[in-house]
Parts: structure tokens; C-alpha cells; sequence
């Protein structure tokens, strides 16, 4: 656990060049990616929905995001009058540049386990095949995540407009309540793999599927995370921060050319980012099996093929989920997805002192199954009472 | 040892986002002004391989209280610059001044009268880098400091429960209320 051994031996130019290297791969792979992750998405949705989709720009319409870019490029770039005229031109860069950011974490390849730690070589340099492990990791992403509320909850406010301004607050207090079943979900695994470096926890599920922590943390976390993560992306069914139907366009009702292109381009660059710490944290990352020759080829495809699993799975939630009232949102959040985080937070966590101390098992699941029932049962009272408190006042009103 | 660059850079950071906080007319101006003074801070803990506490300061401070701030703000609608003439206790702005000047003037006699300005001690988790950072982090804070982080997570709870309390009106002020509102 040394991190990248790339900078083992102090730095010099070489290494200064494959830095940068990985840096523009990885800014390229992103931008590419997600120019494709848009058609993509519109494909998909047209054929769910019976529809042709884009079929116009190049083959199978595949340049259109392309083109749709051009456009974007060369349209007039308006401002409101009652806009905060420094931080209206802010906010659209936040939103950019956090969701690039959080994407450097993310080991898109090299093979793990069998004394190989996922190195590869590039230029008889031995180094990760992620553009940085920092030792924090994955708290990273859980920093990246918070930035990127400033970059919608700013562009609501600086529009100086109604529908942006609702759109946004909505939008922050969605995150804020996301974001504590999210990070919890990601300290399970955190527990399981005993280290933050997104590097070290594809290393601990190395070895077969079953050391996947998708498995072997039961699955609870990983559909806690799937939701969290899908409300935290305003993705559908969680994406009453632009509800059309109501709230126009939401924080980026006012925005033109290309400061709504850099939203755009954020908002898809955080799907397929989210995809990938899916894959990271979950699912083994770039594990698979390597069939002949180029050890390094086979991780990064395997990588590849489940992040578009991940994309497959946003866009079907698009097309056949419908949007959740706010309450509705509020209440699964807080009422069902905490709760339910922190309770299997508690339990893997007495899974592994046991493990680790040798516990005797009756008592220790003895006294885990007491909590879980006191839990609960004061889970329970405590909705009841709201509900009823809840109820008076309408009754009142 | 820190880099002198990394550091007068974080530094000028610093001093200019806490500048701005107090200077800004806009409460929001103000508020993104903080988040620049704390990101200026994540960095110069980044520069002394305290990673751990950067993560946290940018995560909580940044991410969730001056988010929470910021909601405030908005939600409230104080957005406009404020009638600094309107002052609600007249000994306050005397107090303040008298307080910012004392401890201005405590923390530059600590700092001239300082002869090492590197003291060379370290911290209680010692020394220590990369995962093993965090590790000690979390071993010295629920073992020989558990009574006070537990003390302090139970001071959260009872704030979380008193804002809760406070902010339920009790039913009697309520009706009383929506009367009033009513007659209007």
C-alpha cells in the first residue's frame, strides 16, 4: 500500500510525462465517452420507446452530440438581467470541473491479484493505470459530490429567476440527503476492504466473483448506492431538480450556448463517472478473466463492458420509471435508505470484529438481532408519531 | 517540511477568500468567499500529508455547512446587501471590535515572541503517511480521546433535538397564527 509506485523513486521528467499522458487520456476517454454516452441515450430511449431517435448526422446518427456541440459552440450566450453576472459564468465550470475530477480516482485497468498488484508499464515505467491514487481515495468522489451542489444550487441562484431558483434548492436539499446513504454505503465497503485508495479496494475483491463486495457485503449496500447515486446525479426518477413539467428546464432554465453545454456535458460526464465507481466499488473494478497474451488489454475491456452495464441500467430507469413526488423522495431517503444503510453499516461492522476477535456467535448475533428489533420498533413509533402529529395539523388547517 | 511556494500560495488563498467574506456586500459573495478561505486551508493539510483532514474539511465545511448556509440564504431571501445602519444591539459592533483587536494582538505577540517557529512536534498519531494516516487518526480518536468524541457526538444529537423542539411551534401560538392570518 504505497500508493502509485510511479513517484517510488522520486520524480523526474519521464514520469512528469506519463503523468500528463494519463491525464489526457483520461480527459479525452471522458469527453469521447461522454459524446457517445448521449447517443447512446437517446438511441436506447427511442427504441424503448418505439421511436427511430437520432439517425440524421453521420451513421446511425452517431455524430449528433457532435454536431449538437457545434451548435452550441456558435449560438448566442444570453444573460438575464437580474443575473449575479459573476457567479451565473461561475457555476457551469463547477459542475465541469468536479465531474472531471472525481473521474481521476478510478482504476480503469491492469490485473489484480496473483502476485500482480495492477500495474502496468508505460515507457519502462511501472504505474497504476488510474490518474491518481491519492491515500483518501474514494473520499474523493464523497468531496467531488459536495462541490458539484455548489454548481447547480449557484446557477439557480445567480439566474435571478423563480424556476431556477426552485429547481435549485430542490437540487441541494436532494444532494444533502442523498449524499448521507451514499457515503455510508461506501464506508461498508471501506470496512470490507479496510482502506480509502480506490486502488487498494479493487485489490481486496481480487480473486473470483465471490470476493466481489457486491457479494460479499450481501447486496444490500449496492442497491442503497444505486438509489443514492441516481437521486445525487438528478438522474430519473429523481430528477424533480428540472422537472420539465413544472419548473421549466429547472437551475439551467436561463442558461444558453455553451455554459448549458457545460452542464450538459457534466451532467452526462457524472453518469458515466458514478457507472464507474459502481464498477470500482462493487464489482471488481477491471477483474475478469484474461484470456491470451496482453494482460493489460483484458482489464480494461472487462472495465469498460460493466461500466456500460451501469449506462444500460441509467437509461432503462429513464425510460420506464416515473418521477417521484418531493415528499415521496424525502421519505425514501431519510425514512428508508438511512435507516436501512446504517443498520447493514452496524452489521457487517460486528461481522468483522467477530471475525477479527473470535466472538462467540450466539452472543454476538444474539445481541445484533435484540438492537436490529429495539431499532425498529423505535424506527416504527417514531414514523407513526410523525405521521400522526402530521395528520393533526392538516386536520387543524 | 512544507513547501515554501504550496504554502505562501494556500496562504494568499486564505487571506483573500477571509477577506472577502467580511468585505463582500453580497451574503452570498460572502459565503463563496468562505469556501475559497476552506479550500485554502484543505490545501496547505494536503502540504503537511495530513490528507484525511483535507478530505474532511473540503467534505463537511465546504460540501454540507456552507451548502447549508448558502440554503439558508437563499430559502430566507437575505440576498440583498443589508442595512448595516439597522443595528439590533448597539454594544455589539464596540465588543466586536474590541475582541478582534485583543486577539489580534495576543496572536502577534505569540508569534514574535515565538523563537522556532518549527516546533518539530508531532502530532498523536505521529508521523505517518498514506492509509496508515487515517489508521492512526482513527485509533487515537476512539481510544484515548473516545469519552471526547463520544461527549462530542452527544452534544450534536441534543442540538439536533433542540432545533427540532424549537422549531415545532407548540399548537396554541399556531392557531393563533393562522387566525391572524386569516383576519388578514
Amino acid at each position: 500500500m504505497n500508493g502509485d509506485p510511479l513517484y517510488l523513486d522520486g520524480v523526474d521528467l519521464g514520469d512528469l510525462g506519463v503523468m500528463a499522458l494519463k491525464v489526457v487520456i483520461a480527459f479525452v476517454f471522458l469527453l469521447v465517452a461522454t459524446m457517445f454516452m448521449v447517443w447512446f441515450e437517446r438511441k436506447l430511449i427511442s427504441d424503448m420507446q418505439n421511436r427511430i431517435g437520432p439517425n440524421v448526422a453521420g451513421p446511425w446518427g452517431l455524430l449528433q452530440t457532435f454536431a449538437d456541440g457545434v451548435k452550441f459552440f456558435f449560438k448566442e450566450d444570453l444573460r438575464p438581467e437580474n443575473a449575479d453576472p459573476l457567479v451565473f459564468r461561475l457555476a457551469p465550470y463547477i459542475s465541469a470541473v468536479t465531474a472531471f475530477l472525481s473521474f481521476a480516482v478510478v482504476p480503469i485497468g491492469g490485473s489484480f491479484g496473483d502476485g500482480s498488484s495492477g500495474t502496468v508499464t508505460i515507457f519502462g515505467r511501472e504505474t497504476f493505470l488510474q490518474v491518481a491514487d491519492p491515500p483518501i481515495g474514494i473520499l474523493l468522489l464523497l468531496a467531488m459530490s459536495s462541490i458539484a451542489v455548489y454548481g447547480v444550487m449557484l446557477a439557480g441562484w445567480a439566474s435571478g429567476s423563480k424556476y431556477p431558483l426552485i429547481g435549485s434548492v430542490r437540487a441541494s436539499a436532494q444532494a444533502i440527503s442523498y449524499e448521507a446513504a451514499l457515503g455510508m454505503a461506501t464506508v461498508v465497503v471501506v470496512v470490507l476492504a479496510g482502506t480509502l485508495s480506490t486502488h487498494g479496494i479493487v485489490e481486496a475483491q481480487a480473486g473470483g466473483i465471490t470476493r466481489w463486495f457486491v457479494v460479499s457485503s450481501g447486496i444490500v449496500p449496492f442497491i442503497v448506492f444505486l438509489i443514492a447515486a441516481t437521486a445525487e446525479l438528478n438522474r430519473p426518477p429523481f430528477d424533480l431538480v428540472e422537472a420539465e413539467q413544472e419548473l421549466v428546464g429547472g437551475f439551467h432554465t436561463e442558461y444558453s450556448s455553451i455554459r448549458f453545454a457545460l452542464f450538459f456535458l457534466a451532467e452526462f460526464m457524472n453518469v458515466i463517472t458514478m457507472s464507474a465507481i459502481m464498477v470500482t466499488l462493487f464489482f471488481g473494478g477491471p477483474a475478469g478473466p484474461i484470456f491470451f497474451g496482453m494482460t493489460w488489454f483484458w482489464p480494461t475491456i472487462w472495465f469498460l463492458l460493466k461500466v456500460l452495464a451501469f449506462l444500460f441500467v441509467f437509461v432503462w430507469f429513464r425510460a420506464t420509471l416515473p418521477r417521484l413526488r418531493y415528499d415521496q423522495l424525502m421519505h425514501l431517503g431519510w425514512k428508508v435508505l438511512i435507516p436501512l444503510i446504517l443498520f447493514w453499516l452496524m452489521f457487517i461492522s460486528l461481522k468483522e470484529l467477530r471475525a477479527a476477535y473470535d466472538w462467540n456467535w450466539v452472543a454476538t448475533y444474539g445481541a445484533a438481532l435484540i438492537a436490529l428489533l429495539a431499532g425498529t420498533a423505535l424506527l416504527v413509533a417514531g414514523l407513526r408519531a410523525g405521521d400522526r402529529a402530521y395528520e393533526d395539523e392538516m386536520e387543524d388547517v | 517540511m512544507v513547501d515554501p511556494i504550496v504554502f505562501f500560495i494556500a496562504s494568499a488563498i486564505c487571506l483573500t477568500g477571509a477577506f472577502g467574506v467580511i468585505l463582500a456586500r453580497n451574503p452570498v459573495h460572502s459565503a463563496l468567499m468562505l469556501v475559497m478561505t476552506l479550500f485554502g486551508i484543505a490545501v496547505q493539510f494536503v502540504a503537511q500529508e495530513a490528507h484525511f483532514l483535507a478530505a474532511v474539511q473540503v467534505i463537511v465545511y465546504a460540501g454540507a455547512i456552507v451548502v447549508l448556509f448558502l440554503f439558508v440564504i437563499m430559502l430566507l431571501g437575505v440576498d440583498k446587501a443589508q442595512n448595516l445602519e439597522l443595528s439590533i444591539l448597539p454594544v455589539q459592533r464596540w465588543a466586536a471590535l474590541t475582541f478582534g483587536a485583543g486577539s489580534l494582538a495576543v496572536l502577534t505577540a505569540f508569534i514574535v515572541n515565538v523563537r522556532e517557529p518549527v516546533t518539530g512536534a508531532e502530532s498523536v498519531g505521529g508521523i505517518a503517511t498514506g492509509s496508515e494516516n487515517v489508521r492512526l487518526l482513527a485509533r487515537s480518536l476512539f481510544s484515548d480521546y473516545v469519552y471526547a468524541f463520544e461527549l462530542t457526538s452527544l452534544l450534536l444529537v441534543i442540538a439536533v433535538i433542540g432545533a427540532v423542539v424549537l422549531a415545532r411551534k407548540p399548537k396554541d401560538t399556531e392557531m393563533v397564527s393562522s387566525d391572524s392570518e386569516r383576519s388578514i
